[in-house]
């Protein structure tokens, strides 16, 4: 219906944001009464999501005409703009920027430079930055999603966890429960994404490749190659992020610091 | 170990909490200080019990934390055996201390390996007889199999005591283990704790509400209102006479 009134590849695009983002509006107004922060934060996040995605695009057509590297600085500009992200989420949890900044560097960084190495991924900055972003961006959420988890679990078992410190247990064996706890929970939705990949959810990037001419065959197989890299980077981000929380909430004498 | 010597010393213990930051709640940052405990000093021998009481907030738990390790003085110092608090690891230092709750927060897992914790931290194994005649002690003799959490709060709390003990330590730290506890479970407990105590020749830091029990349980008794010592002493000099249908609270013990 839009396509007869905008005729314009730009104008219907802008169109469409508008439409999705006050649907993202209606639906937050009527769960206002469930999470009334997130009800605040949503026209901001919309604003900032469709400026800095329009910003992106603009930045691609431009780097699409200039050397393969320049990618590797677009993708560690977004790696920090993730771990500036998840510091916000990560509330209570002392230097949370650079615990995720050395996550999500390592986890994302290294998962996407392995399969780069072997090949997997193209280095070409149309497949690169695409590809590149999402996995940053799944990593982001899931690491979010950790900390947070592990916020809740840590102070929902103070008392569990300050009984194993004083029976001698190290810090690492008293949190290792709310760990193991906010890690599986943090995961759920990226193993969710490969057990439903097809039957529940068929990701843009294939279209994406079918549109552009690739065989449906190839894209389908290319789409489970995201996923999986997808979910292999957040895990990997979140152990990191696991083995490094611990001394950021306790003292150097296994005391328990972040307590209600 | 020197027997004459008081088996814990604590000196001028004093704990100031700052003002929050960001949340955040840390000592030694610039901001109106909440003093929790002030200027607190005591010494405790071996086999010897002190009840420490005082109303909500007059930072009996505070004390009893500082003297697990499981929170820091801001000035004083805390001896075991004449040894400094700062000069033991705090691993070895909370197996040599061991502590019971208000609640008996068991672990998930079998009793047995609730019980077995402690050793197994330091990489030790709880014989099976060993296991089998402390559960049979308090009564427990076929719970080491059971599933922790199913327990009521009178068996949680002999389990947590018991978990407490396999580490074999010398002071016994308890923070009101009995005040969550209904009227039944409550005697029990405190009638076990009694007898292991001094079966085991324990010292033993006993935080409570309740003054009738101070005085069954205690050889001294420490009054603390406001983070501040207002008597210490047998339980004759520093609490008032029990009289039938009073009130538990310690009020005007000072």
């Amino acid at each position: 219906m839009i396509e007869h009134f905008f005729h314009t590849e730009i104008a219907r695009g802008l169109v469409e944001c508008a439409i999705t983002a006050l649907l993202g509006l209606v639906v937050m107004l009527l769960a206002r009464r469930r999470a009334p922060d997130l009800f605040r934060d949503l026209p901001v996040a919309e604003l900032r999501g469709v400026l800095q995605i329009v910003a992106v695009g603009a930045i691609l057509a431009f780097l699409l005409h200039g050397p393969r590297w320049t990618s590797i600085f677009v993708l560690a500009g977004m790696v920090f703009a993730a771990a500036g992200i998840v510091r916000k989420r990560a509330r209570l949890i002392p230097r949370a920027f650079r615990l995720a900044l050395t996550a999500i560097a390592a986890g994302a960084g290294g998962v996407l430079c392995l399969m780069a190495l072997l090949g997997v991924i193209p280095l070409g900055i149309t497949i690169l930055i695409p590809v590149g972003s999402m996995v940053i961006a799944n990593t982001m959420n899931t690491q979010s999603l950790f900390l947070d988890r592990l916020r809740g679990e840590v102070l929902a078992h103070t008392g569990e966890i300050e009984s194993a410190l004083a029976l001698g247990a190290t810090a690492e064996a008293a949190l290792s429960p709310s760990l193991s706890a906010a890690y599986r929970a943090c995961l759920i939705p990226s193993i969710d994404n490969i057990r439903s990949l097809g039957i529940v959810w068929i990701p843009g990037i294939m279209a994406g490749m079918v549109l552009s001419g690739a065989s449906p065959l190839y894209a389908a197989l290319y789409q489970f190659v995201v996923i999986t890299t997808i979910f292999s980077a957040s895990a990997l981000t979140c152990l990191i992020a696991s083995r490094m929380v611990t001394r950021r909430l306790f003292s150097a004498h296994e005391q328990l610091l972040l307590r209600p | 170990m020197n027997p004459s010597s008081p088996l814990l010393e604590c000196a001028n213990l004093t704990r100031e909490l700052y003002a929050p930051a960001e949340g955040k709640v840390t000592a030694g940052s610039a901001g109106p200080a909440k003093t929790l405990l002030h200027d607190v000093s005591f010494s405790l021998s071996r086999g010897e019990v002190l009840a420490v009481v005082g109303p909500s907030g007059a930072g009996k738990s505070t004390l009893l934390r500082l003297l697990n390790r499981l929170d820091e003085p801001t000035s004083g110092a805390v001896r075991l055996d004449g040894e400094d608090y700062r000069q033991i690891s705090p691993l070895d230092l909370r197996r040599r201390v061991g502590m019971v709750m208000q609640r008996a927060y068991l672990f998930p897992g079998t009793v047995a390996e609730n019980i077995a914790y402690g050793p197994a931290q330091h990489g030790k194994n709880l014989p099976p007889e060993t296991l089998a005649s402390m559960l049979a002690r308090v009564g427990l003799e076929e719970y080491g199999s059971r599933n922790a959490l199913t327990l009521s709060g009178g068996e949680a709390q002999r389990v947590a005591i018991l978990r407490a003990l396999a580490n074999d330590p010398e002071l016994l730290l308890l923070d009101e283990p009995t005040s969550a506890l209904d009227e039944a479970a409550r005697s029990g407990v405190e009638r076990l704790l009694e007898s292991l105590i001094r079966e085991r020749h324990l010292a033993c830091v006993w935080v409570t509400h309740s003054t009738d029990q101070a005085r069954a349980m205690a050889d001294r008794v420490l009054v603390l209102a406001a983070g501040r010592i207002r008597a210490i002493g047998t339980p004759a000099d520093v609490l008032a006479p029990s009289l039938p249908g009073s009130s538990s609270e310690p009020g005007g013990a000072a």
